[in-house]
């Protein structure tokens, strides 16, 4: 015992030095969260979004930080591990004192760390495209919702492909579950029969795909046009597009659309099968606007590699963290009350040449681009929506969310699922 | 697409005067300006002109028009702004070697980035294909007879069909003959005489080519004559019985596959935990290890010969990482499962966390070489060749293996120190180094195995985690400490997944199998092939 101790001695004197050191030269920072796995399964797709988060800190303070207080970024690891978010979490409120924190990424790592902020009053920004049937105050939805993604790569492959026969693939877990939940029932609302869909869930990491794409083959030799809708999660989209090129299903006869797939993961990829397949995201590393090529090069800059590429979340932390920018610079302070309520109504530009603007139900207004995947990993833009499209929470196709709506501007609503028959709010802050 | 619409109206009209002019005197001069003009819209047009203009394109007579539209499909087709002028990419590089698309003059280099590249979509592809394919009907080639007809089968013309029928009658391959008559026989069912129709329906029942199947119900179905229907629905009922029939040899062909996956993974595990008795957490990592070394031999050498090259050297690391544990950590521990398990895990997540420090967390991408690519017909069944090779390889090495153990040296003393370790001492043997050297060829294998794997899944520091559990299954499902075990609870593992996955969709076949597995070492502790006589009291 005694010998551990005398072991562990100067290592318990060197933490609380440094401790003393961080809180001396906390009194003239603000302190901003990033809440990012940086080791376990999920580190793959979460260490880049730490590094965009520092680099747009670093950024504002080479343009002289904020409320004249340079920021200064407290990076925690939560290894993937979901209960372990919620402990950081805690850490980086309680502890740190952060104004706001950064984070997460699927969607179950955000349930654990909702109750932990709602308690403790913080403000998270959550990147990510999610399955939507949630509003909190105290986080705001940077990625897209359901009806910013899903609905329109839908449509598109319904109206300009001529889909008739759906196969809805996914990951076994809450988002692939809750959005194909939405796209059945938008599917079968559009007139789609139930003998068209097909819907196939398979395990995290799943790497023996030969039964199912012999099954999607079957499916779609039925002389109708078929579609796969693809909410396989990251890793296992590899073995699933080999297998999809081994047995011969080109994107020509059967195009998969996947809403995970994007840059970052097509760079661990042989793409050679890929090309055709297509994506839909809000943003693309291909597109042409000069906000995205100043973007790109800080990036390559910042990261001294030219060749690591962009994707879809690092622009929604890039936005998220200009709008909690600018709502700090209105709110003139970083109560967390105070800039939450600043937040709603803030407009900050995106990097495809439009303007992102923070909604009273937390989520923001986004293009939506369908890209087709090309040999050098990147996507060219095949189809983009006229407009901006607003995220909806709570969405239409769904019998139990029809009703809800989020509105945490409105005085009289203040609440992230107001039943608009039944006039009441479930009283919770969130589901 | 900025463009004034009535400039470019008026510009259309100009191309299709100058068309028009360029046919009756075929000079290359102005089919060239037609060309280049046509090119120059592409650039600027969206998806429903690019079609439109790809059709002209193709009734273009240029003798550089299928290369044109060949390039444009494989997005190779570039316009270069500073010269005005389209071409074509010729390699992937960032500086790319370029040649003038209509005139076909190399140009020398041009930077990816002084390139735009001309777009398509797979509308545009399938249309660029169907094009190209009734351009190559009449080819010497017979490959390109071959896709012409299967293109037509994809996407039936109406126009076509009376070339596919002079074509017929002068085709020498009997093979792309065979296609023809099906590709007519689904242009007849279209056809407006109803014995053409029922002919037809008869003609392409108990055939396998998934583009028949379509037309042939939509005539079962709708059709207004009820024989055609009868015709159709008799042919329908051929091909789904033939389809069920190869649904199986196809499902059998999946769980042998997937066995193999299990074997090669578990295999060296059956070596270290089933022969030593030494329960290694780190058996994936070192799978992980072999396919970092593939991927490390493809930055070197073409993908073709990068994995012949791969296998050894993944044994060869693997075994000495293996080596490096067994006489760093694992020697210390002999006769503590329990220490040797922590231990072990210990190391499986330092050699995880150290990949990705070294490589980065992201995964690597291996690429697949062309003889893995693709399908192979076996009779009417196709299999995916990258599939067929790995089976060939678990068996390869397992006979080796065997043969190791069996046959050599190393083998005897491996045994003999596994029966009785003092007895083997005795009789002179180095157990030490007999340990050291058993957990090696475990751990190489183990290299091996991730050879193959690198070709079927991703290449990242999660890999090894994924197949530990299935491999421990499968050792103690065979049977610990015996090699034949592990062979037949590997393929019969993978075969009862695959029979229960189209049953029970991917999720609940896995659980199935566990649950089963659970059972059955209930009732058998000991496994398939447990082991017999005294060794099995050590």
């Amino acid at each position: 015992m005694t010998d551990i101790k005398l072991k562990i001695f100067p290592w318990l004197l060197a933490g609380t030095l440094t401790l003393g050191v961080s809180l001396a030269h906390a009194a003239d920072t603000i302190k901003v969260g990033v809440l990012h796995s940086l080791s376990g399964t999920m580190a793959i797709s979460e260490t880049t979004l730490k590094d965009t988060v520092l680099m747009l800190i670093d950024a504002q303070n080479k343009k002289g930080g904020l409320l004249g207080k340079k920021l200064e970024a407290v990076v925690v690891d939560p290894a993937s591990n979901w209960p372990l978010f919620a402990e950081k979490a805690r850490e980086l409120l309680q502890k740190d004192k952060v104004a706001a924190v950064f984070g997460c990424w699927t969607s179950v790592s955000r349930k654990s760390v909702l109750p932990v902020f709602e308690e403790l009053n913080g403000i998270l920004f959550y990147p990510v495209q999610y399955e939507g049937e949630e509003s909190s105050k105290n986080v705001f939805y940077t990625g897209a919702a359901p009806n910013q993604q899903a609905i329109p790569a839908v449509d598109y492959l319904m109206k300009d492909l001529e889909v008739k026969r759906w196969v809805l693939a996914g990951t076994d877990y809450v988002y692939p579950r809750t959005t194909n939940k939405i796209l059945e029932a938008y599917l079968k609302a559009k007139g789609v029969k139930a003998e068209d869909i097909l819907i196939n869930y398979t395990p995290f990491g799943h790497s023996d795909w030969q039964s199912i794409v012999a099954e999607i083959k079957k499916f779609g030799s039925a002389g109708k046009k078929t579609a796969v809708v693809s909410t396989i999660n990251g890793d296992a989209n590899v073995p699933f597009y080999k297998e999809l090129g081994n047995q011969g299903v080109s994107a020509k006869d059967i195009p998969v659309v996947a809403f995970s797939v994007g840059e970052e993961e097509l760079s661990g990829i042989d793409t050679k099968p890929l090309v055709g397949h297509l994506a839909a995201w809000n943003y693309f590393m291909s597109v042409k606007d000069k906000a995205n090529d100043a973007f790109i090069k800080d990036w390559h800059a910042f990261i001294k590699n030219d060749k690591r590429v962009t994707n879809d979340p690092m622009e929604a932390h890039y936005i998220g963290f200009n709008m909690w920018v600018k709502a700090v610079e209105k709110a003139k302070t970083t109560d967390s009350d105070k800039v939450i309520a600043a937040m709603i109504g803030i407009e900050a530009p995106n990097l495809t040449g439009g303007v992102a603007k923070m909604l009273p139900n937390h989520h923001i207004t986004k293009p939506v681009y369908i890209g087709e995947i090309q040999a050098d990993g990147q996507f060219d833009v095949v189809w983009k929506t006229k407009g901006l499209v607003e995220g909806d929470a709570w969405s239409d196709f769904l019998p139990g969310s029809k009703d809800i709506i989020a509105d945490w501007a409105d005085p009289k609503i203040k609440c992230g699922n107001y039943n608009t028959v039944a006039k009441t709010c479930s009283g919770q802050n969130y589901k | 697409m900025l463009t004034c619409p009535l400039v470019r109206a008026g510009f259309l009209t100009l191309v299709f005067a100058m068309a028009l002019l360029a046919v009756p005197t075929p000079a290359r001069a102005a089919d060239d300006a037609v060309a280049r003009a046509l090119l120059a819209q592409l650039r600027e047009a969206d998806f429903s002109d690019k079609a439109r203009l790809v059709e002209q394109l193709a009734a273009l007579e240029h003798p550089r028009i299928a290369t044109i539209l060949k390039a444009l499909a494989d997005s190779r087709l570039y316009y270069q702004e500073a010269e005005n002028r389209a071409v074509i990419g010729l390699d992937d590089a960032p500086t790319i070697a370029i040649e003038d698309a209509v005139g076909g003059a190399a140009l020398g280099q041009a930077g990816k980035r002084d390139l735009e590249k001309i777009t398509a979509n797979n509308r545009l592809r399938n249309l660029i294909e169907n094009r190209l394919a009734s351009l190559g009907l009449a080819s010497a080639d017979p490959g390109q007879r071959r896709a012409a007809v299967q293109a037509f089968l994809k996407n039936p013309d109406p126009a076509g069909t009376e070339r596919l029928r002079a074509r017929l009658a002068v085709e020498p391959d009997a093979g792309i003959k065979a296609l023809l008559a099906l590709a007519l026989a689904l242009a007849d069912l279209a056809s407006p005489e109803a014995a053409a129709r029922a002919q037809a329906a008869t003609a392409l029942g108990g055939r396998l080519q998934p583009e028949l199947r379509g037309p042939l119900s939509r005539a079962a179905a709708e059709d207004p004559d009820p024989a055609v229907r009868e015709a159709a629905r008799t042919a329908l009922t051929r091909t789904e019985f033939r389809l069920q029939l190869l649904g199986w040899a196809e499902t059998l062909f999946f769980g042998l596959s997937l066995g193999s996956v299990l074997i090669l993974a578990a295999i060296g595990l059956a070596v270290t935990f089933g022969v030593m008795g030494v329960i290694n957490m780190a058996h994936g990592e070192l799978m992980m290890l072999g396919a970092y070394t593939t991927w490390l031999t493809q930055q070197w050498l073409p993908v073709n010969w990068s994995l012949p090259v791969a296998v050894p050297l993944a044994f060869l690391v693997a075994a000495l990482a293996g080596i490096a544990i067994e006489r760093g950590v694992i020697r210390f521990l002999y006769g503590r499962p329990l220490e040797t398990l922590l231990a072990t895990f210990g190391v499986s997540l330092i050699l995880q966390q150290a990949v990705r420090s070294i490589f980065s967390p992201l995964n690597r991408s291996v690429a697949t070489p062309d003889w893995m690519s693709g399908t192979i017909a076996l009779g009417p069944l196709e299999v995916t060749l990258n599939r067929l090779i790995i089976i060939g390889f678990c068996i390869a090495v397992f006979a080796l293996l065997w043969l190791a153990l069996q046959r050599t040296r190393l083998g005897l003393e491996v045994r003999a120190v596994t029966q009785n370790r003092a007895m083997a001492q005795a009789m002179g043997v180095r157990s030490a180094r007999v340990d050291a050297l058993t957990f090696g060829l475990g751990s190489g294998i183990a290299g091996v195995a991730g050879v193959a794997l690198s070709q079927l899944t991703n290449v990242g520091p999660n890999l090894g985690q994924s197949y530990i559990v299935d491999s421990f299954m499968v050792v103690v499902f065979g049977g610990v400490g015996n090699l034949w075990g592990t062979l037949v609870a590997g393929l019969s593992l993978g075969v009862a997944n695959k029979l229960l996955e189209p049953w029970s969709g991917a999720v609940l076949a896995k659980i199935l199998v566990l649950v089963f597995l659970v059972l059955f070492i209930q009732k058998r502790p000991r496994g398939l092939f447990p082991q017999r006589g005294r060794a099995a009291e050590a």
